[in-house]
């Protein structure tokens, strides 16, 4: 039997599926979906297997580029974007935490350079599983509890 | 070994080998320390925030080999005071010096200046952050003391949580199969990130909270001054402050070899009784310095 579509189709665009549920707003966030002039589908606590309780977002029209996917990765490591053409899934891809983040997130120390200076922070992934982001520039490391965007 | 046009911005940038062939080339400057192989070369200190000790250390260090300086001690008299950005200047010096020397207040500024810059940049400090060339000379000065590096006991005292010279000596010492004895307040314990790099070499370290645990055990005694304002209740301070403080009568039962080592300016951590007594060796280490930045401008420059 097929599933029904809890969220209407779009024809053209991304589909963000798997976002944690409590991640949905913070994804919807820094993808600044709320000043977007597209039609943009939002829904959240839908049952799933792999998470419980899920939350997915279809963007018409949208496509992200990779510091958009690098941001998305960071707060929703199970996402998957989904390109969609003509109604139909054209790619399907997990998103995953990169070993080297640049220009994303802002280096939680104060007295960072890159938070002083126009200088671009860049960080070097340590851990990915406890998502541990140590800065190029002052060698802090910076943890999701710190983590914000630029 | 070839260390021409290399910065030195962190003490990871160099590996055991290069540290090894500086404190060589050190041990060179200190036999012979005026050597003219620099003339005609032009080394910028710019100095973002003053530290007298460290920029007369470096400028002593360029005259004895005939270069020359340029520079400033103080950003309120650079061109950062008129909202230069710290990019904008390294450039700019960039065209009038082989070498640039630079200390600033904030973290990570030195690695900046060494992307934008077109000559090698030596970090002199950058914030909390590091001070590789102190590192430098803290090797020397073990090396020279003990004879060697290699299979050491070496006692941290302190505030060995936010001491960036602890973090940085802990670092570089690890390559040279040393037992590490950390001795310091409950608070201000060696953070998990720099104990990595003891585990990640299978060395051993032990932890303790008073001096005279360690005296008979070690070959180095490395003091820091434990401060008043990293503690948050100023009632934990009173309660460790004095354990912290060398004096001449802990000495009774150390090792004959063992040497008592401080990055300086002490302020009260060690007693002026232990001054003049055989370990005392924290005023031949700043001398040590200028060797040791002798070796690393003479190699930075390739003239060694
Ligand atoms: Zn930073």
């Amino acid at each position: 039997m097929k599933k029904e579509l809890v969220v209407s189709a779009i024809k053209n665009g991304t589909v963000i599926d798997h976002i944690p549920a409590d991640m949905l707003f913070q994804v919807a966030k820094i993808l600044d979906l709320t000043s977007r002039n597209t039609l943009v589908l939002l829904a959240n606590n839908l049952d799933s297997m792999k998470l419980g309780k899920k939350g997915i977002i279809k963007c018409q029209d949208l496509y992200f580029n990779q510091d958009e996917i690098n941001k998305i990765a960071l707060v929703a490591p199970s996402a998957t974007l989904i390109t969609i053409r003509d109604y139909e899934i054209k790619e399907k891809m997990n998103v995953g935490i990169p070993s080297y983040i640049e220009g994303t997130v802002k280096c939680y120390n104060p007295k960072c350079i890159t938070n002083v200076e126009k200088v671009t922070p860049r960080f070097d992934v340590i851990d990915k599983s406890e998502l541990k982001l140590q800065c190029r520039y002052c060698q802090k490391i910076t943890k999701k509890e710190t983590l914000t965007f630029l | 070994m070839n260390l021409k046009n290399r910065n030195l911005i962190s003490i990871s940038d160099y590996n055991k080998e290069e540290y090894l062939y500086i404190l060589k080339l050190a041990e060179d400057f200190e036999k012979n320390p005026v050597q003219d192989v620099a003339k005609g070369k032009v080394v910028a200190t710019l100095f973002f925030e003053p530290s007298t000790r460290t920029r007369l250390s470096f400028e002593s260090a360029v005259c004895r080999m005939g270069a020359k300086v340029i520079g400033f001690s103080d950003a309120s008299n650079s061109s950062t005071a008129k909202g230069e950005s710290l990019a904008d200047t390294i450039r700019t010096v960039s065209c009038y010096a082989d070498l640039i020397v630079m200390r600033h207040p904030l973290e990570g500024a030195a690695r900046v200046a060494s992307e934008v810059a077109t000559v090698p940049v030596i970090n002199a400090g950058d914030g909390a952050n590091q001070h590789p060339t102190q590192c430098m000379l803290d090797l020397y000065s073990i090396m020279k003391t003990q004879g060697t590096l290699d299979n050491l006991n070496i006692a941290m005292v302190g505030d060995l949580k936010y001491g960036r010279t602890v973090h940085s000596l802990v670092e570089a010492m690890s390559n040279f199969n040393t037992t590490f004895h950390l001795v310091s307040p409950e608070s201000l314990k060696l953070p998990s990130q720099v104990k990595m790099h003891i585990k990640r070499k299978n060395l051993k370290y032990f932890q303790y909270t008073e001096i005279p645990d360690v005296m008979d055990k070690v070959d180095i005694l490395y003091m820091t001054r434990v401060q008043r304002e990293r503690f948050l209740d100023i009632q934990d301070y009173e309660k460790v402050k004095n354990s912290y403080v060398l004096d001449k009568s802990m000495l009774i039962n150390c090792k004959p070899n063992m040497k008592v080592l401080h990055p300086l300016p002490r302020v009260n951590e060690i007693a002026t009784n232990v001054d003049a007594t055989p370990q005392a060796y924290y005023f031949q280490q700043a001398q040590n310095g200028v060797y040791v930045r002798q070796a690393l401008i003479a190699a930075i420059l390739g003239l060694k």
